[in-house]
């Protein structure tokens, strides 16, 4: 027997700790929700579009308000742990690291994915889009970049807390790192919206990013969070 | 570090770089079609690739320093970050002087410039975490950073190939019509020759002012922990 907990346990105890808090406070949820609806009123005022249009250009935009509003959840996800020293804790606690990285992913990833599922149908309704190509592709291009966009999130709050001004510095280093999931999702969102081209390539190669970042955030996370 | 090496190199460098200097303005030809702004042709592509020299080295070094935790490679990591960053910003500013009269257009978002700036965005991230950490540069949350970097340009690099179209055939083995004029190639090759001896002789002179850097940190710590006895 060890006295350690596995990473199953710990992954389900903090997943289910952030998930409490979350469901008490709707922090993250409201202020991203709001900042979301901010993102895609202020964008359709300023474009005059077709529907034509739109659908040319809504897979950029949709993408680029989610971003935004990620990095509002993303700020708190270690910022809430600085409060008592909880991250400290976590630092000497024998569990494994890497779960708690897990975790965190996780809860981001469902707090991300509540946030697209309220805010995807004012988009369509601000927007007038139809979809053209298969919508089922528009799922798994949301579940894809959504992992794409929280795991490096996740890993960059991390380094990000250590840092003065923190809140800005998270963006600063997460979207160039960004930029190549944004642009396979906005293609693949547009081959599909649009109906022209297929959107298998950005898919594979959004799975082989997430697959990528995930084993190198897994592998890298312990040893920024015991960074002196 | 021996002085007179250094001396001796960066003489060295001067007379590699007057000669690349005197070669791609007078001893090259001037180019039939674009006129004398193709010999900026000169000094775009070696500042190429003294900055693909300094990113992977940046790399390397991360990787060494995360495994070794040894000072150095950190102070070898930020020389070639920065001097990397350098040459990529000449990169990025000489590209769109020759793009204007010969395509037209100040920029287009193909393929290699697209990646360039992406790669020029990701090292800015790097020299600003590592200014902006708490208590300090944080070299393993830096090197974390370079290491993500590196294996994200090779996303890029994809991403843009994929989902971004149009790129212009390479000069070098890109079919039957590429390639250049002998007296072309010479001041190429003497220039490629100049601007790798002035990255090494950068990223040599950041590297022994960040060693000076450490050593005068670490002495203020030490003595911070003396006077506290």
């Amino acid at each position: 027997m060890t006295l350690a907990p596995s990473f199953a346990s710990t992954l389900r105890n903090t997943l289910t700790k952030d998930l409490r808090l979350e469901w008490r406070s709707k922090d993250a949820i409201n202020s991203m929700l709001f900042f979301a609806l901010l993102v895609v009123v202020i964008f359709s005022f300023s474009f005059d579009l077709t529907a034509e249009e739109s659908r040319r250009i809504a897979g950029g935009l949709i993408w680029v308000a989610l971003l935004f509003a990620a990095v509002v959840a993303l700020n708190q996800t270690w910022a809430r742990e600085l409060r008592n020293q909880v991250l400290d804790a976590y630092r000497i606690a024998p569990s494994p690291l890497e779960a708690l990285f897990f975790a965190k992913v996780l809860g981001n990833f469902i707090f991300v994915s509540v946030l697209e599922l309220l805010i995807t149908p004012l988009f369509i309704v601000f927007y007038n889009l139809r979809s053209i190509g298969p919508s089922y592709e528009l799922i798994i291009v949301s579940i894809l970049g959504n992992w794409a966009l929280v795991v490096n999130g996740t890993f960059f709050g991390a380094i990000s807390i250590r840092t003065r001004s923190r809140e800005v510095m998270l963006p600063l280093l997460l979207f160039p790192i960004s930029i190549p999931a944004i642009l396979a999702m906005v293609s693949a969102t547009t081959a599909t919206l649009t109906g022209e081209g297929s959107a298998y390539l950005p898919l594979v190669f959004l799975a082989v990013y997430d697959l990528v970042f995930t084993i190198l955030g897994l592998f890298l996370f312990q040893t920024v969070l015991q960074a002196e | 570090m021996s002085s007179k090496l250094f001396t001796a190199f960066a003489l060295m460098t001067l007379v590699l770089l007057s000669w690349g200097l005197y070669e791609a303005m007078i001893g090259a030809p001037t180019e039939a079609t674009m006129g004398a702004v193709q010999r900026i042709f000169y000094y775009h592509v070696p500042c190429a690739w003294v900055m693909f020299l300094c990113f992977p080295a940046n790399f390397l070094a991360s990787i060494a320093y995360l495994a070794k935790r040894n000072a150095a490679m950190d102070a070898f990591a930020v020389s070639t970050a920065e001097v990397g960053l350098v040459f990529c910003t000449i990169v990025l500013l000489t590209g769109p002087i020759w793009g204007k009269p010969v395509w037209g257009i100040w920029w287009t978002w193909d393929a290699r410039l697209t990646s360039t700036l992406v790669l020029w965005l990701i090292y800015v991230s790097y020299l600003m975490l590592r200014k902006f950490s708490i208590g300090g540069p944080n070299p393993v949350l830096a090197a974390s950073l370079a290491i993500f970097g590196c294996i994200d340009a090779v996303f890029v690099w994809g991403a843009i190939r994929w989902f971004r179209t149009q790129h212009p055939q390479p000069v070098f083995g890109g079919g039957a019509n590429s390639g250049i004029d002998p007296r072309m190639m010479h001041a190429f090759f003497v220039n490629m020759a100049a601007f790798t001896a002035l990255g090494i002789l950068l990223v040599w002179l950041r590297y022994t002012l960040e060693r000076v850097h450490q050593r005068v940190e670490e002495a203020h710590a030490m003595k911070a922990l003396g006077g506290a006895q």
